[in-house]
């Protein structure tokens, strides 16, 4: 399966890099931007037997290693491509 | 006093630890391999600054699986005492061994200059050796050391006496332009709750010699040797517990 996982700063946390592109972005001349925030994505190839236990074995790798639940968010999708059939 | 220094791959100032330690302060100070899990009965092991596992991912995220970081944390929770600089810092954070996060500089520069720091709270092992309120120089030198964590657990850090160290002006004054990285509440150094583990973003040991520029980092580790020397009984639990891993 592919996962890909979605990590963001969380909300109300100072977050330095987003307030940097969002200033730039406004000096740019873009208008209408708010709060911008930047993170990071993580694709990975993962042999589970089905989603359920895919997903279940995602939230540990997020929880424990992708991201540090003290500061930031995450979300994932899975497609259940079969790795290894490329 | 028994020291320990650990050696991650990206280490960068543990020689200079060891040299601070050993040659300047004539301390007993060894170096602890990082895929190693012995502590080797050390009486306070240190985190030295660097790019452990080169930053990958975030800081100190890596290095918090080490091997020998199963030992630091078993160590820490026996009451051992962990002294974690700049990377070392991040790591202990990473490790759970300290509440909230570094992240990227407010100027997202890397910065190396001398700052001033205040000392908050000199009731601790990290921190006797100087005065309640004593402002001491030391340098910095990092790109993540913006410290973060939430509300409501600053606010009980802080009435728990957990932040050791704030950035201010020289004459102590905490003011924003003194604050060089942008850390929540100017926090530059912060302990767990039971005070054994102190992380800090300040270089003390690139402070140990007048050679160097100043001398302010040697309060830190005396600090240390004096707790130590304070409570043998103590300190020697802690050893033979460890020993018997």
């Amino acid at each position: 399966m592919l996962v890909k996982v979605l990590v963001t700063p969380r909300k109300g946390i100072l977050d330095p890099q987003g307030r940097a592109v969002e200033q730039s972005l406004k000096s740019l001349g873009f208008g209408g931007v708010g709060e911008v925030r930047v993170g990071r994505y993580i694709v990975l190839e993962l042999d589970a037997p089905n989603v359920e236990q895919a997903r279940e074995t995602v939230r540990q790798m997020c929880g424990q290693l992708l991201t540090n639940p003290n500061i930031e968010d995450y979300t994932f999708e899975i497609e259940p491509k079969e790795a290894g059939s490329r | 006093m028994r020291w320990g220094v650990v050696r991650f791959p990206g280490s960068l100032d543990d020689a200079d630890a060891l040299w601070a330690l050993g040659q300047v302060m004539g301390q007993e100070a060894r170096a602890l391999w990082h895929k190693d899990e012995d502590l080797g009965g050390v009486q306070c092991v240190v985190l030295p600054g660097g790019f452990s596992y080169g930053d990958y991912l975030r800081c100190g995220a890596i290095a918090r699986f080490a091997p020998i970081m199963k030992s630091v944390v078993r160590f820490a929770n026996d009451g051992g005492l962990v002294l974690g600089i700049c990377n070392g810092f991040q790591i202990l954070c990473e490790a759970h061994l300290l509440p909230g996060a570094l992240m990227r500089n407010r100027s997202l520069s890397f910065i190396c200059e001398r700052v001033n720091v205040r000392v908050e709270n000199a009731a601790t092992p990290f921190t006797c050796a100087a005065r309640q309120g004593e402002v001491l120089r030391l340098p910095i030198k990092h790109g993540e050391g913006l410290y973060v964590a939430p509300d409501d657990e600053l606010r009980a850090m802080e009435e728990r006496g957990q932040v050791l160290l704030r950035y201010t002006d020289a004459a102590g004054h905490q003011r924003d332009a003194a604050n060089p990285n942008g850390s929540t509440r100017a926090i530059a150094g912060v302990a767990n709750e039971t005070f054994n583990v102190f992380g800090l973003m300040p270089h003390p040991e690139h402070a140990v010699e007048a050679a160097l520029g100043g001398e302010d980092g040697l309060k830190i580790f005396r600090s240390v040797v004096m707790s130590v020397e304070r409570k043998p009984a103590a300190a020697s639990t802690a050893v033979s517990s460890r020993s018997s891993i």
